[in-house]
């Protein structure tokens, strides 16, 4: 492993704009601008630029949380409030953090929400979350999107007619109200097209690692990479920027035929490609990742980085169609698929980046996730013959991520992926 | 020179070793209890394979002779008897030093001598009843460790010494128990087996002249054989024995498994993960195994492995001691009987009393209750028993199912109730047409997988 670990570009970019918008966000008040606290999965943060508002993501707030390790305390006091053990860890995570004043993981207050945007998509716990917030927030407005599931296996005109009615009914009108502003369809459109410039961006950098050695961690860097697509940046000409200037970077490295960036340096030797289901754990992540690039092994594709959208079976916002666009896209949503369409997903991640093997980090505390994960893991494995692996961590509660077992776990996997390697090619 | 290979399997319970020849045949296993100090664990395991392949080595040089004269059997399994004897006596000596020096420095004055005395008293009772279990009664075949021959006599003992003088017994045989089962005790082989063979002597020297029907020993058809003549067995063996003793065990290569693997001093390469060991010791041993159940002390594991004995997933247990070996353990303790008359007892149920609690902890109390109730002992454990094989059940349903053909490992496997409901369940979800595999050799599946892929994996 390379010990030089410079900051790309890209890096700084993210930074200053994420700082930007957390500024923006403190300074909210005093300028006017009106708060709108929405989830990633689903998140329709065009309309709420188009209104001049500013989102505020509690998932998002709860993992950086826990990355700067401040979940624990947050949780207790979520649980002293009543919320049982199996709740959600990213809700009590966040609750926690309102009820001890609202600062977040960057030290800034987050202010209090104009409006609530309960996007629900595939998440039943979405709306216990707001239902909560709804307690914390009395006067606060609630704007209900009902995002129906992909029973079906696709999406029926009449579920677009549906979300766009919804849309059109529910949530303009009270965006509306709460901005001041008017529904401008012109506006909305111009943001979609920037959004439909970076949805062809960010599909060609998760398809760079179709390259060998693969130039990016589809996981945990593929995770820094979603950043600002999944935190109020989507449609914005500030992440056509990011995005265009990763890219690039990522392009360098595949002609150099340099693998990923870690936070050690760079992995040298690419020795397992691996596909993973779940969301990463956050308390500990650079131990966990650690646990990974150690062993040479990349992350080619991952479900995570797909839960603020997904473009690879060939969705795109229309810019001329808007609000329909809106609805297709979070009807899409990775958790909003169903069964066999995830495992349609993965299994084609599976091939097309030839994946050595198929891992899902099972979150203890995550339904929407969790729910499933067996079946998907048994299809892939009867379907594709590839081995799987299976391990157990939470997504912000430090209670939950055991070093040990993981490790134990993680270290039978590679050496079967070694054996099969030894004795198959 | 002959090569053997060597696995060792460091469980978070009990730590194996299991020795191969080239032909992938087992010559010579060693187990022990895990304890605090890793590597006396492993030396312990390990060693006891060494003299183990000693002996095996003895048998194969003398197998037409076992085949077609009984004496010549029992003469080299009681060999065996008495030297597992001495190894026994070798760590009670230091064992007795250790409680002088336990007592000297936990009490004082007349304290220090009434316990003294006691403990003294003690091993004068239990010293020679051991020995006698051991030349008489084949105690080394028990599946015993160290530990769990002296704690159940001395138990026993102090039991009868009065309340007032429990705490005080028990807080010395704690205090002395674990440094001498820490540290390594040296044998010698050689000097240890002309000992067993002057021991040997002795006893059908005393056997001779004993008459069967008024001794309390029972005397069995090979005893009466080699009564008469144990002399000419000795003499038509020993240059055997000189043989066996000094012949050097040459380990050409090595590998380490089970949870304790890091903390072997082996190199990296030769470092595997349990799961990939012992699904590659079932599969060895039954070629068509596509399922494999290990129950183990501290977790289970459901591995599927393809035609080629390649794993391709596995599923552990290791977040609840309800479903692993532990809680038998904790279970036997709770009805004051040892681990191995479990599964016997269990047998003897009449009916399966349902047992509710899914955590070790709190089935206890529920046993109190069940016990309260009037249930029966024996019943109460055969439904212990069948919810352990549930949770492994619900792993195996996890991890996608019973495959044909299945093979059931690790350490519970040699409990015959948990045995008969693995059977009885797999039969009952997945078919009865389906072959379930059960080695004698369970125990030893994942050092056994260590050590093929030793051979595996030796260079010359």
């Amino acid at each position: 492993m390379s010990k030089s670990v410079s900051k790309e570009k890209s890096m700084i970019i993210q930074k200053e704009m994420i700082a930007g918008l957390l500024k923006e966000l403190g300074n909210a008040k005093e300028t006017g601008k009106k708060v709108v606290y929405t989830f990633v999965p689903g998140n329709i943060s065009e309309l709420i630029l188009a209104f001049d508002m500013l989102p505020v993501y509690p998932e998002i707030n709860a993992l950086q949380s826990g990355m700067r390790k401040k979940s624990e305390g947050f949780i207790l006091d979520a649980e002293k409030l009543g919320h049982s053990e199996d709740v959600c860890t990213y809700v009590k995570c966040d609750v926690g953090m309102m009820i001890n004043g609202n600062i977040g993981p960057s030290g800034e207050k987050i202010p209090a929400p104009d409006l609530l945007l309960l996007s629900y998509t595939g998440c039943f716990t979405f709306m216990k979350w707001f239902e909560t917030l709804k307690r914390l927030y009395p006067n606060v407005p609630v704007a209900l999107l009902h995002t129906p599931y992909q029973e079906g296996h696709k999406i029926t005109p009449e579920m677009t007619k549906y979300m766009v009615k919804q849309l059109k009914e529910e949530v303009i009108p009270k965006m509306e109200q709460v901005s001041g502003n008017k529904y401008d369809e012109e506006k909305l459109k111009k943001i979609l097209a920037n959004s439909s410039k970076v949805e062809e961006t960010i599909i060609k950098i998760f398809d760079t690692t179709k390259n060998r050695p693969s130039p990016i961690d589809a996981y945990f860097a593929g995770v820094y990479y979603i950043g600002p697509i999944n935190n109020g940046f989507r449609g914005t000409p500030e992440a056509i920027d990011y995005y265009n200037e990763l890219y690039k970077e990522i392009m360098d490295r595949v002609h150099k035929g340099l693998g990923p960036i870690t936070p050690e340096g760079e992995m040298e030797k690419e020795r397992f490609r691996l596909v993973v289901e779940g969301p990463p754990n956050w308390t500990h992540f650079r131990e966990f990742w650690k646990l990974f690039y150690d062993m040479g092994a990349v992350i080619v594709a991952s479900s995570y980085t797909k839960v603020g959208g997904v473009y690879d079976m060939g969705f795109r916002v229309n810019p001329d169609k808007p609000l329909e666009s809106l609805a297709d896209y979070c009807m899409n949503c990775y958790t909003n698929l169903n069964l066999e369409q995830r495992v349609e997903l993965l299994s084609k991640c599976i091939t097309d980046y030839h994946a050595d093997g198929f891992l899902v980090n099972s979150i203890k505390s995550c339904n929407s996730f969790s729910a499933g994960q067996l079946m998907i893991m048994q299809q892939l494995e009867l379907r594709l013959e590839i081995p799987v692996g299976f391990i157990e961590s939470d997504l912000v509660d430090p209670r939950y991520f055991s070093y040990a077992n993981i490790k134990n776990r993680l270290e039978s996997f590679f050496q079967m992926l070694e054996q099969r390697k030894l004795i198959l090619d | 020179m002959k090569k053997y290979f060597l696995g060792i399997d460091l469980g978070s319970t009990t730590s194996k070793a299991v020795i191969i020849n080239e032909q992938d045949e087992i010559i010579g296993r060693g187990i022990t209890n895990t304890r605090a100090n890793y590597m006396v664990a492993t030396e312990i395991a390990r060693l006891e394979a060494i003299y183990n392949a000693r002996f095996s080595i003895l048998k194969m040089k003398l197998d037409e002779e076992i085949k077609s004269k009984p004496e010549f059997k029992k003469y080299i399994e009681d060999i065996e008897s008495v030297f597992q004897y001495l190894q026994f006596k070798r760590r009670l000596d230091k064992l007795i030093v250790q409680f002088d020096e336990s007592i000297n420095s936990t009490y004082e004055s007349e304290k220090k001598a009434i316990i003294g005395n006691f403990v003294k008293t003690i091993f004068n009772k239990i010293g020679p009843e051991i020995k006698q279990e051991f030349i008489f009664a084949n105690l080394g075949n028990k599946n015993q460790f160290f530990r769990d021959i002296v704690s159940e006599r001395y138990n026993k003992e102090i039991v009868k010494l009065g309340k007032e003088y429990f705490e005080p017994m028990m807080l010395i045989y704690d205090k002395s128990i674990t440094p001498v089962e820490n540290e390594l005790t040296e044998f010698d082989f050689k000097e240890l087996i002309y000992e067993a063979l002057e021991v040997l002597n002795e006893k059908y020297s005393y056997l001779e002249n004993t008459n069967p029907e008024v001794s309390n020993i029972q005397f069995d058809i090979e005893m009466n054989i080699l009564k008469g003549n144990h002399k000419q067995v000795h003499e038509s063996i020993k240059e055997h024995i000189t043989f066996i003793a000094n012949m050097d065990i040459h380990i050409a290569n090595m590998v380490g498994t089970g949870y304790g693997r890091a903390l072997l001093p082996f190199p990296e390469k030769s470092i595997k993960s349990e799961i990939l060991c012992h699904a590659f010791g079932a599969h060895a041993i039954f070629p068509k195994t596509k399922t494999v159940l290990d129950i183990g002390g501290q977790d289970t594991k459901a591995i599927q492995v393809d035609s080629h004995g390649l794993v391709t997933s596995f599923h552990m247990n290791d977040r609840c001691a309800a479903g692993c070996g532990r809680y038998l353990g904790y279970i036997a303790d709770e009805f004051n009987i040892s681990l191995n008359e479990l599964g016997p007892l269990a047998s003897e149920a009449k009916k399966e009393v349902t047992i509710c609690s899914t955590c070790t902890v709190f089935a206890a109390a529920e046993i109190r209750e069940l016990l309260n109730v009037g249930e029966e002992r024996a019943d109460i454990l055969a439904g212990l028993h069948k919810s352990i094989v549930m949770r492994a059940m619900s792993l195996l349903a996890r991890s996608g199912g019973v495959r044909n053909e299945f093979t059931f490992t690790g350490g519970v496997a040699r409990n015959q109730a948990v045995l008969k409901y693995v059977t009885e369940l797999v039969r009952k979800n997945y078919g009865d047409d389906l072959k379930i595999n059960i080695h004698t050799d369970s125990i030893f599946m994942g050092a056994l997988g260590g050590a093929m892929f030793a051979r595996r994996s030796y260079k010359d």
